[in-house]
């Protein structure tokens, strides 16, 4: 059997060369196809070797000596990583084949080339984090992944708005990188050793272990987006390339996800606390995500909250694993992470699904504005296809694949619910509702999107003039409409591997018994999900044979009598969101300014709606203004002048050589 | 062969007996306004009409306008099979079968109310925003009454926590089951688009919720969505049903018509309150909503209290 690591490094090796064909080809168009294949065929080999890993029974490590003074490096591909490379290698390959069609070499000759390279050089950086064993290693290609996102999402803008959240982004990026390093040295201080240990290596009991989760919840949550850690998330994905915002939301913010996974999976003996703060955490971002997405009319942002919302979703579920696992509870650990996990691969399908389609109606509107949209269901039939399916999948509604990992997190609450000790831990019995509300908001949401976009008369003359997508950008987007379905319809497909990744996570699970099919009827799920399509496809047939024999008219909609509707009569994105906007304008607190209508014959007026980034621009922005008032004498030492700065770092050496010398002596 | 004509008994009723729903609904209605009414039997004479008449299409629509009657009739018909009916499992139970079935309406309402802003019309897209926003404020009083069934019953299916559902339970947790009723009923209504929520036979686009989101379909198609609607009218209802009347006699036949006649009897307190209220103004909606979410909330926390 080929060495699953092999696989993979030769899939980074691929994926990283992917950048050059377009700076030296002489052809722009034939260089950016050729780093499509590449990207295709790193994702060939980068997933067997996830599989291949997911069906041997013991961990392959290579060992790395690079000569640097924190020991070797070491890399390794077990469960967990191996479901994270599904994902990363899927939706890379999907983005650099649909970047073809979005974002051509020959009309784009300056900054395609650019986008290319940093494209490529994330990918390789976000296959390093999954298998990276070394703290150093960890942290170096989670500082070239954050650092080549930023290139990628502010190529094409010379826009302040691209540039202000390219620079929040860098910054916020930043103070997470802070967090991990303080996670990496307390680990450090805990194993003495700059390796990651093994799954249930450490006591959870010690305050370092307090201390080193809440590090990585720090961390690894601002990358995540979690709520309040989220603020640079909406801007940088709606102003990013539509599939840079694809691989940003579907694989980029998982590594925070990934982080929290393997960092909870060192300890045993852990705390029943640390669940209920992810669970709590995992409400508080849906909640917000989904009702933040609500107030958008940009479709990008709107999608960018989405992604906070499913964060929360899948936290929620890592919540209920480990307050399962503290109270002895096998069963919601095992629903609780499968769901969690499925989740994750499940929002990488129908986010990045959903931003390749936002980004083909941009590319065919010329507008991000749901409301200047309409009617594209008919320019685009394909588009808006895929479109439906994953706003339908992003939803959790059956038959696709988000309702089977909502389903399972859902049952891990129930479980909860009947077996524990419901007075002392009322969690799980407040929780089951606050992900309905989070799935109907959600529905609300995805209804406005794909009814307000795609239905309807055409709003502006461009949205009219609409064309449907290449055959480049298509052809991610039914691959990934594929997946979702695929995982719907047939969900216990999956249960094997999640449960083998569960297991490698919690050893002490095997013991106990416990199995995903004895908890959770995928099988039931699966004939339910056909049943339905069956029950459609008869529905329709019947339908059609009716309608076949009945005289079939063709007249204007109804207007109540009124015989001359325009476009603009239409409901927009904000009319159908005012009373959801209004019921939680206390968290929303929306911008509105209606005019003054004065007289019989009153002047031309406009009417404006807004909901702002209200923790941004009423808490942050005025934390950090006021600290820089406060700071003002530290910032002198922040001049701009170079040859101060190397300075800085010749003191700050000696210092420390001093300190070491002096250290070492005593 | 005990189960198989459980089994077709259920599907007959399932297909058979929603409209009669709305036949006493709406005799129980002429009763109050002191009208003889329609036969019992008009619903089925108005779908079986509609089926066979022609189709006007609106030339905003596309294949979605269509579908979306046929996607909800599915949805729900899919649901119907893991609902139990009569004190018999449903033909369909498993483990969390309860979220399926909620989850199976979610994905109707997506379709209606996108079909709805198919049209284009400023009306249809209202009734789309209402009926999308107050179902998701329905959602959580449902919710919290599944906890409170799943933790009275200990079971994780619908079949085992509405058919094993124990007479007794009213004397164990009463108080928290009234409240639990309480707010499913007012689902039941804000769900089915009935008085208070929602007047049926109003003629006023703009006050409408589910009705104006129809307002354009025609023929078969409208057959279709009356259909699904009482469908969708009989399955809450059954789940009310099965917990306000928690008889069982033990014999079969006997079961399936206790059953049949507290669905009656359900329509016929649903025509009462329709008869005897007035529709509530829009704003005051969500409150209703959200005073369901509450009884049912304070029900689970009754619930709570107690070990299992």
């Amino acid at each position: 059997m080929i060495s699953p690591i092999l696989l993979t490094v030769t899939g980074i090796l691929l994926a990283a060369s992917a950048g050059i064909p377009l700076l030296v080809a002489g052809n722009p168009a034939k260089g950016q196809k050729i780093a499509a294949t590449l990207h295709v065929l790193a994702a060939t080999a980068g997933v067997s070797g996830a599989l291949a890993a997911l069906a041997r029974k013991e961990v392959e490590t290579w060992s790395i000596d690079w000569g640097i003074p924190f020991g070797p490096a070491e890399i390794g591909v077990d469960p967990l990583s191996a479901l994270f490379l599904l994902p990363i290698f899927t939706i890379s390959a999907c983005c650099a084949v649909y970047a073809v069609g979005y974002w051509p070499a020959e009309q784009n000759p300056e900054s395609a080339p650019k986008l290319t390279l940093f494209l490529a050089v994330l990918t390789a950086s976000l296959v390093t984090i999954v298998i990276a064993r070394h703290a150093v290693l960890f942290l170096a290609a989670w500082e070239v992944m954050t650092v080549s996102c930023y290139f990628a999402m502010t190529v094409g803008g010379r826009r302040k708005e691209v540039r202000d959240a390219g620079t929040l982004y860098l910054v916020v990026g930043h103070l997470g990188v802070l967090a991990l390093f303080a996670f990496f040295s307390l680990l450090k201080g805990a194993t003495s050793s700059w390796l990651l240990p093994g799954a249930g290596a450490l006591p959870a009991t010690s305050p370092a272990a307090t201390a080193i989760f809440i590090a990585a919840l720090a961390g690894f949550g601002i990358k995540s987006g979690i709520v309040p850690l989220h603020i640079w998330l909406p801007s940088a994905h709606a102003n990013a390339p539509s599939h840079v915002s694809a691989i940003m939301s579907g694989v980029l913010i998982k590594m925070g996800i990934y982080g929290m996974v393997r960092a909870v999976s060192l300890f045993t003996d852990i705390p029943f606390w640390w669940g209920v703060v992810l669970l709590a955490a995992g409400i508080v971002s849906g909640l917000v995500g989904v009702v933040f997405a609500i107030g958008q009319h940009d479709i990008k942002r709107l999608l960018a909250y989405h992604s906070i919302e499913n964060i929360g979703i899948i936290l929620m579920g890592l919540g209920v694993s480990l307050m399962g696992s503290s109270r002895g509870m096998p069963a919601l650990a095992l629903l609780g992470t499968a769901g969690a996990l499925l989740h994750t691969l499940n929002h990488a399908t129908f986010k990045s699904l959903l931003f390749f389609g936002a980004g083909s109606v941009i590319h065919a509107c010329g507008t991000r504005e749901i409301d200047r949209m309409g009617g594209l269901l008919r320019r685009m039939p394909l588009t808006a296809a895929f479109f439906l399916t994953g706003a339908v999948a992003i939803c959790g509604l059956p038959p696709l694949n988000g309702f089977v990992s909502e389903w399972l997190i859902y049952l891990g609450l129930f479980r909860g619910i009947i077996d524990a000790d419901t007075f002392n831990d009322p969690y799980f019995a407040l929780a089951a509702p606050a992900l309905a509300l989070i799935g109907g908001l959600a529905l609300a949401c995805f209804v406005k999107v794909f009814g307000i976009a795609f239905l309807g008369t055409p709003r502006s003359d461009r949205s009219a003039e609409s064309h449907e997508a290449g055959p480049a950008m298509l052809a991610p987007m039914g691959v990934l409409a594929a997946v979702c379905a695929g995982i719907g319809l047939f969900p216990q497909a999956v249960a094997p591997l999640l449960e083998t990744v569960v297991r490698s996570l919690d050893p002490g699970l095997a013991a106990t018994g416990t199995t995903l099919a004895g908890h959770a009827s995928l099988g039931m799920v699966s004939v339910v999900s056909l049943v339905l399509l069956l029950l459609v496809g008869a529905t329709t047939l019947l339908y059609r044979h009716r309608l076949a024999r009945s005289p079939v008219g063709v007249a204007q909609t109804w207007g109540c009598g009124y015989l001359a509707p325009t476009a603009r009569m239409q409901y927009t994105a904000s009319s159908f969101a005012a009373t959801l906007v209004g019921l939680f304008s206390g968290l929303l607190r929306p911008h509105t300014k209606t005019p003054l209508i004065q007289g019989h014959f009153p002047k031309q007026v406009s009417f404006r709606s807004h909901v702002p980034e209200a923790l941004l621009e009423g808490f942050y922005l005025p934390l950090f203004g006021l600290l820089n008032n406060r700071l003002s004498l530290v910032r002198r030492l922040q001049h701009g002048r170079l040859h101060l700065y190397i300075l800085y770092i010749v003191v700050t050496l000696i210092a420390l050589l001093a300190w070491s010398h002096f250290r070492i002596r005593s | 062969m005990h189960t198989a004509v459980n089994t077709l008994i259920h599907l007959l009723l399932t297909l058979l007996l929603p409209p009669l729903l709305l036949g006493v609904i709406n005799r129980t209605k002429a009763f109050f306004a002191g009208r003889t009414g329609a036969p019992l039997l008009q619903p089925y004479h108005d779908m079986l009409r509609l089926w066979r008449k022609g189709s006007v299409f609106s030339s905003t629509t596309t294949w979605l306008f269509r579908a979306g009657p046929l996607v909800t009739l599915a949805a729900t018909l899919a649901a119907a099979l893991l609902m139990p009916l009569g004190n018999q499992p449903a033909p369909l139970a498993f483990t969390g079968d309860m979220i399926l079935f909620a989850y199976l309406f979610g994905l109707g309402r997506f379709f209606t109310v996108a079909a709805a802003l198919d049209t284009g019309s400023s009306f249809e897209g209202m009734g789309g925003a209402r009926e999308a926003t107050f179902s998701c404020l329905a959602e959580p009083a449902l919710f919290f009454s599944l906890v409170v069934l799943a933790r009275v019953s200990s079971s994780l299916s619908l079949s085992g926590m509405l058919n094993d559902f124990p007479p007794a339970a009213w004397f164990g947790s009463g108080a928290a089951l009234l409240l639990m009723a309480g707010a499913l009923f007012i689902v039941l209504l804000a769900e089915n688009c009935r008085i208070p929520f929602d007047d049926p036979n109003t003629h006023l686009e703009l006050t409408m919720i589910h009705e104006v989101m129809v307002l354009d379909h025609s023929g078969p198609g409208l057959a279709t969505v009356l259909y699904g609607a009482s469908l969708k009218l009989f399955l809450l209802g059954a789940l009310f049903v099965h917990i306000t009347v928690p008889f069982r006699s033990g014999n079969v036949i006997i079961d399936w018509c206790a059953f049949v006649g507290a669905m009656v009897l359900l329509a016929v307190a649903i025509g009462t309150v329709e008869s005897t209220m007035a529709r509530l103004r829009l704003t005051r909606v969500p409150q209703l909503l959200v005073s369901a979410s509450l009884l049912s909330a304070f029900a689970m926390l009754l619930v709570l209290r107690q070990s299992p």
